[in-house]
């Protein structure tokens, strides 16, 4: 973030800034969707019981980062041309997509506090925010989506994420 | 058909002297200094010309900066970052080059560079320049039609189609090493559209030789299509009977077409074609159907379906 705003002033986001903004904001929220995921696997593994503190937090990165991606978009992008958008969000499938899991982060975000946990109840809680990993596979899939041709970036973010959700594979078949 | 003759570019548009060679220079350095190590003195990038003609060919439209011009490019080449090409394109050598002409020719012929340069009269002629993935240029080439080079070979009566090659060299475009489209690169016109006055084939842009990042040292430019159809650093025209294939369609059929006339009602796929961002400006404009070239050329379509013929 800090460093889209020194590019910025330095007019060093290149030609096409508001591409480049997106495309920031974009990686940003896939990368802290990630960080999200590596939390459990990083405390049963290490045995440190403190990172998961910073789940939450992190979680909220994540929504931030996408909320800047999502205003990116309708700001800078489209410039508040409605029709335009609803015509993306219903015709563009990388944009369906993109938007569907921006809605799934806002009720997760919405959700976060302690008072929504106690109200909700820790085993519906965490049935919703279970989410995330719906979440995680969209916004991989509306970046794999979106690009002309060279799939490697999404292709990393895909395996990540594959490594990442295949703990969780393997601890449910555990279990069993 | 008619050929406006419109207003020239206001003196106010034109970049100043001192940015103009500021930003030519860091351009050279960032992008021209082992391709000056091994090129002949006299050959150098950013090289200007000396005889070059104005042409009827100006817009209304304002210039795209040179430093955008050439720092942000499709050029798979040398990888697939918009800033690769600028950065990887030093490896290009332009010198000796050949163009070989041939296929349905009486008189088939493998030019030199610096003869092809010779074979009409040099214009600089003011371009839009629209790509597939939605954005938008305005380019002052320097060159001559493709019509001059065709005219010279003389096409038989099977000729329908143009091919276009890019060169093969993986050593000098490592991009090529990649598979991320098949190589050589290729594209292809219809005969008619090859010889059409607008088709261009571009040795230089701002008044200067074409840098590597552009497609030197020789390129298309068909300014009414998106620009993947604009071929650069050619070695190879083909006069065929059969339609050509050509790299974008053969790596996507369903999204990149033969014709990919530009058209704001034919969507691609996965994004509209209905908007574009030029290059340098904040908001979005519309996107004008054969890229505001309609009236020179909506006539060579008549009668198709451009939804089908995409």
């Amino acid at each position: 973030m800090i460093g889209l705003c020194v590019d910025a002033i330095k007019d060093a986001l290149g030609a096409n800034p508001i591409e480049e903004i997106t495309h920031t904001t974009g990686w940003w929220t896939l990368t802290f969707l990630m960080i999200v995921l590596a939390v459990t696997p990083l405390q049963k593994l290490s045995g440190w019981p403190w990172v998961v503190r910073f789940r939450r937090t992190l979680g909220l990165f994540a929504f931030f980062y996408a909320s800047l991606h999502f205003l990116t978009y309708f700001v800078l992008d489209q410039f508040f041309d409605w029709e335009a958008i609803v015509h993306d969000i219903v015709k563009r499938p990388y944009i369906t997509v993109g938007f569907f899991a921006f809605v799934l982060m806002a009720v997760l975000a919405a959700t976060s506090t302690n008072v929504m946990i106690r109200r909700m109840g820790g085993k519906t809680w965490h049935q919703l925010h279970r989410l995330v990993y719906v979440i995680a596979v969209a916004g991989v899939v509306h970046f794999w989506w979106l690009v002309k041709k060279d799939i490697h970036e999404p292709a990393e973010f895909a395996v990540v994420l594959a490594v990442l959700l295949g703990f969780r594979i393997v601890w449910t078949l555990r279990k069993r | 058909m008619i050929l406006q003759k419109l207003t020239d570019i206001k003196s106010s548009e034109i970049t100043p002297v001192q940015l103009f060679n500021d930003r030519r220079s860091f351009l050279q350095l960032t992008a021209g200094i082992s391709a000056l190590a091994t090129l002949p003195p006299v050959l150098a990038a950013a090289e200007k010309f000396s005889d070059i003609k104005k042409s009827s060919y100006v817009l209304k439209d304002k210039s795209t900066p040179y430093e955008s011009v050439t720092g942000y490019n499709n050029f798979y080449e040398f990888g697939t970052d918009k800033e690769d090409p600028a950065k990887h394109a030093g490896t290009l050598k332009t010198r000796p080059w050949t163009v070989t002409v041939e296929g349905e020719v009486h008189k088939p012929k493998t030019f030199d560079i610096d003869d092809l340069l010779k074979l009409a009269p040099l214009e600089e002629r003011i371009y839009r320049l629209r790509c597939v993935e939605g954005w938008s240029m305005v380019v002052p080439w320097v060159g001559f039609s493709l019509a001059e080079l065709l005219k010279q070979v003389e096409p038989t009566g099977n000729a329908k189609f143009v091919e276009f090659a890019t060169l093969l060299d993986p050593i000098q475009m490592p991009g090529q090493h990649t598979r991320v489209l098949d190589w050589p690169y290729r594209e292809g016109l219809r005969l008619d559209e090859a010889l059409h006055p607008l088709t261009l084939l571009a040795i230089g842009l701002y008044g200067e030789v074409l840098p590597n990042q552009n497609g030197a040292p020789i390129r298309l430019v068909v300014p009414w299509k998106y620009g993947f159809k604009s071929a650069k650093s050619i070695v190879r025209i083909r006069l065929t009977e059969q339609q050509p294939r050509t790299t974008w369609n053969d790596s996507a059929p369903a999204e990149y077409g033969f014709y990919s006339n530009v058209n704001p009602e034919v969507d691609h796929p996965r994004w509209t074609q209905a908007k574009e961002r030029r290059i340098g400006e904040f908001l979005k404009r519309p996107t004008l159907p054969f890229n505001g070239y309609a009236d020179q050329v909506a006539q060579l379509y008549a009668g198709m379906d451009l939804k089908k013929n995409f």
